[in-house]
């Protein structure tokens, strides 16, 4: 249930590596968003122009989204949440390609991000509460806390689980639903389901980061 | 072979499930934004990302069932016990 032809699982096999599609992919679009960066800021200006002024507006956007959600202190996140937007929306917006599967389609690439963001939430919490993080997990009510602490140890794992399902799940069911209409009338009728499909990886970087922002900010604030 | 037959009607009422229940649950969140939004337009920014965190919670309920039915129609565990058991 994937692109018939893939270019780069061609070329690997001419090569006689043994790589998941999702690995080499994640390392094309590795390459792609090195090489833009470079090509951004190979020549900085005053007034930009180019490559450089659209580069800037993507940053630009991405710096406004954590100003608004993650208030003056989440400025220090900044470049791990847009790494994760850049690498996303790439991802997704390969599958549009001919011959390109999106790594985000695989469950791998998908957990190895969600567990980056389950893991640096409780590094910065415990970084900038120092032991008095486990207030986070302890509730209101003292009395109650070993049974708040169990809920939120559950609430807390959920979190990789759903970040790395739900990004999964979309991309995954968007490709066999372009498969099925593929298979069923190949003519034109595909078309709209990959406009669908432009959409559809928009909004899942866009919720991905605006998540992963939130469960930072939710480990930089005081406990309740 | 009527496992497998089972297996597909069981991905398709599950699919068909999750989902109803999942497009009430948007419907009812986006109506209460709109909603807010025309009582309120200066606030559309800031509705429109709780309401964009609130449906990517209530879609992955969907994306649950999806995965799940996905696990049932192409990576059943029981597989190769029922083929086995179906050759004796």
């Amino acid at each position: 249930m994937i692109h018939p032809f893939l270019i780069l699982q061609w070329l690997e096999e001419k090569l006689h590596l043994h790589l998941g599609e999702h690995v080499t992919y994640t390392w094309f679009v590795m390459i792609v968003l090195i090489l833009l960066a470079f090509a951004a800021s190979r020549a900085v200006k005053e007034v930009p122009s180019g490559l450089q002024n659209f580069m800037e507006v993507v940053v630009g956007g991405v710096e406004n989204l954590i100003e608004e959600t993650m208030g003056p202190k989440g400025k220090a996140y900044f470049p791990l949440i847009a790494s994760f937007a850049l690498f996303i929306l790439v991802s997704n917006l390969i599958a549009l390609i001919p011959g390109f599967y999106p790594p985000t389609a695989n469950l791998n690439t998908n957990a190895a991000l969600a567990l980056t963001v389950f893991a640096m939430t409780h590094i910065i919490g415990f970084k900038e509460h120092g032991f008095s993080y486990l207030k986070h997990f302890m509730g209101p009510i003292l009395v109650l806390a070993p049974l708040m602490f169990i809920i939120e140890i559950i609430g807390h794992l959920a979190r990789p689980l759903s970040l790395s399902l739900r990004l999964f799940g979309n991309m995954y069911g968007h490709e066999i639903v372009l498969m099925i209409f593929f298979a069923l009338v190949p003519f034109l009728l595909p078309v709209p389901m990959m406009l669908m499909g432009v959409l559809v990886a928009c909004i899942q970087t866009f919720v991905f980061t605006l998540l992963a922002m939130i469960y930072i900010a939710g480990a930089l604030e005081e406990a309740h | 072979m009527e496992f497998f037959a089972w297996c597909m009607i069981a991905a398709g009422f599950g699919m068909a499930i999750g989902s109803f229940g999942t497009g009430l649950g948007q419907g009812l969140a986006i109506k209460s934004a709109v909603e807010g939004v025309a009582r309120n337009p200066g606030a559309s920014g800031k509705i429109l990302t709780t309401m964009m965190i609130g449906l990517a919670m209530i879609e992955s309920l969907a994306i649950y069932v999806f995965v799940v039915c996905m696990i049932i129609l192409f990576a059943n565990p029981f597989t190769a016990q029922v083929v086995e058991l179906a050759a004796k």
